[in-house]
């Protein structure tokens, strides 16, 4: 343990420890041109990035939207629109921020989350699929179908829903129209019958993202709608996106992706958290703790002595070694020199 | 009109020199300012000897990067965010962004590490360090935030995976990643200013502080043997 003393001025003095202190420089100075050094990178770094740009460019696939992909899959579309309107779907059972249909994450008691509650209110049955519906004009049909819906006891609507989800698993689409076999759907069926060809004709996409002023860019509900299913999920797979895949540190194509993410995705590759329903939260305590350790390195004792136990540091400065093993070999005596310039390392 | 003498003293004199401005807060910050970072220590001529080695170059290559990723990033806000999806003027700006990103990157850890073999918080460093830290996880922060700002398939697909996390930290609450607006707010403004400042701090507390010092190696020593202390009676950068 570091003894303090005191000095002839009564400045506390500590025993010196070579991973916390330096002995003041009194060896040489040499010229050193900061900003010829600085242009010079700029212009290396301009070459460099320009030369990549040139011959790799930059990868920009085009977003899917509500009406690709129900126009691709239009039984997924609404196998998911199902699951949308009877409150089992991913973002219907999430919990905070966006509804109280499930529990947020948690460490034991933590569960910051939950703590801090809804704040961009999603409710999947009337935000996905009624609200959108009643935008519709001039469709008495699917009016009425709304009103019975909506008019129905919770227990009324879930006989309907549970019949047609069950049903929907197995449906096709065929000449622009969902098939289903026969079954006690009551409103439900035209209802996302309608929904689905307001998605084919890109008017869902509209729907959704409307809001009180004429302007918006929250794109929340349509993408959460969409990561509901499996379509968008189905190409990341394909662009090697996916969670098991090192998902978010990868780009689409061959290009670079957020390679300085690979700890952060590392985590979701191991155990527990490859597997656990509380797997974000476990990472990202695990990285803000580690983030606090490399800010916080200088102080913890151990972990501040690896570089002088690694060694590393003797290939880092071995000409500077060279030099100071040169200068004792041949004088046997005091290589210190006063500065040249009145530059010192000394605060 | 006063019928007092006009203050001849020449306007480029020392102001907190003057006994009746000893107590001026102006006087006294520039007093300070130069006081800690003298010209000769802000833009020095010279380094020390030691100051010899590849590794060092990886420091000033991140800061000609992130020069590069803020002036492309300037001429891509100038335009807009859809201009590089309909341009090839600006999908070329836009992969100017990308790469200088990653060299900014690969720059960055390099240098980091770099510091870290050199224990470069030693002497009164310990603020260099964290600031440099500090600075490498606001720039994650900021790109990441570029990410979501591509109006892409990947910004759609990373948006939609990366709310979990930060939703389970609860800074989903005010920090929507699904939301276009709020991510490219964050992306050219908020982020980048944090980033420019505290690299900016950095780098004035490297050169008020100076380059590190090597680790010192005892005289009479086989190489190999593990550093010593100064001699007696060798002043030292302790910390306070």
């Amino acid at each position: 343990m570091a003894a303090a003393q005191t000095d002839g001025q009564g400045h506390r003095r500590r025993r010196f420890n070579p991973d916390r202190d330096v002995a003041e420089w009194h060896g040489k100075y040499l010229p050193y041109d900061l900003v010829k050094e600085f242009l010079v990178a700029l212009a290396v770094v301009c070459v460099l990035v320009a030369g990549l740009a040139v011959i790799f460019s930059s990868p920009d696939e085009k977003p899917v939207t509500v009406k690709s992909w129900s126009a691709s899959d239009p039984v997924g579309f609404a196998q998911t629109a199902i699951t949308e309107l009877d409150g089992t779907s991913g973002v219907a059972t999430y919990g905070p921020p966006y509804n109280n249909g499930g529990t947020a994450q948690s460490i034991g008691p933590f569960s910051p989350g939950q703590w801090l509650g809804v704040h961009h209110p999603i409710d999947t049955a009337n935000d996905f699929v009624i609200a959108p519906l009643k935008t519709l004009p001039d469709r008495p049909e699917l009016a009425a179908a709304l009103a019975t819906y909506t008019a129905a006891s919770t227990t009324q609507q879930t006989r309907w829903t549970t019949a047609y989800e069950n049903a929907v698993a197995n449906a096709t689409f065929e000449q622009g129209a969902l098939k289903l076999s026969s079954g006690h759907y009551g409103p439900v069926g035209p209802m996302i019958s309608g929904l689905t060809s307001m998605a084919r004709s890109g008017a869902l996409d509209g729907a959704l993202l409307s809001t009180r002023q004429f302007y918006s860019t929250d794109y929340t509900k349509p993408l959460l709608f969409i990561a509901d299913g499996s379509y968008l999920a189905n190409l990341a797979q394909g662009q090697h996106l996916s969670g098991d895949q090192w998902g978010m540190m990868n780009e689409t194509g061959s290009y670079p992706g957020q390679a300085w993410l690979w700890l952060y995705t590392l985590w979701y590759q191991v155990p527990p958290m490859k597997t656990s329903p509380n797997a974000d939260l476990q990472v990202w305590a695990i990285m803000m703790g580690l983030t606090l350790l490399l800010a916080l390195l200088p102080f913890i004792p151990g972990l501040r002595s690896i570089p002088r136990w690694t060694r590393i540091y003797r290939l880092i400065w071995r000409q500077h070694y060279r030099d100071s093993s040169a200068a004792q070999t041949s004088t046997r005596g005091p290589t210190a020199a006063p500065p040249p310039s009145p530059v010192s390392s000394t605060a | 009109m006063t019928d007092t003498l006009p203050d001849t003293t020449p306007p480029d004199s020392v102001a907190a020199d003057r006994p009746e401005d000893a107590d001026q807060w102006t006087a006294k910050l520039r007093h300070a300012a130069v006081e800690a970072l003298p010209p000769e220590r802000l833009m020095p001529d010279r380094q020390p000897a030691y100051v010899a080695s590849w590794i060092y170059v990886f420091g000033v290559l991140t800061l000609a990067a992130l020069a590069v990723v803020i002036l492309t990033g300037t001429v891509l806000a100038i335009f807009g965010p859809s201009w590089w999806h309909e341009s090839s003027t600006g999908l070329f700006v836009n992969s100017l962004h990308l790469w200088s990103v990653e060299v900014f990157f690969f720059a960055m850890v390099v240098h980091l590490w770099g510091k870290f073999f050199m224990a470069a918080w030693r002497g009164r460093r310990r603020a260099t360090w964290i600031t440099g830290v500090v600075a490498f996880v606001i720039s994650v922060g900021a790109a990441f935030t570029g990410y979501l700002s591509q109006q892409n398939f990947d910004s759609q697909w990373i948006s939609t995976q990366a709310k979990d996390g930060i939703n389970a930290t609860g800074a989903g609450a005010i920090f929507n990643v699904t939301n276009f607006g709020q991510m490219l707010m964050w992306h050219i403004m908020l982020l980048p200013l944090v980033v420019v400042l505290l690299v900016g701090l950095h780098v004035l507390l490297v050169r008020r502080r100076g380059v590190v010092p090597p680790f010192a190696l005892p005289p009479e020593s086989p190489a190999g043997n593990e550093p010593a202390g100064p001699p007696p009676g060798t002043p030292s950068q302790e910390q306070s």
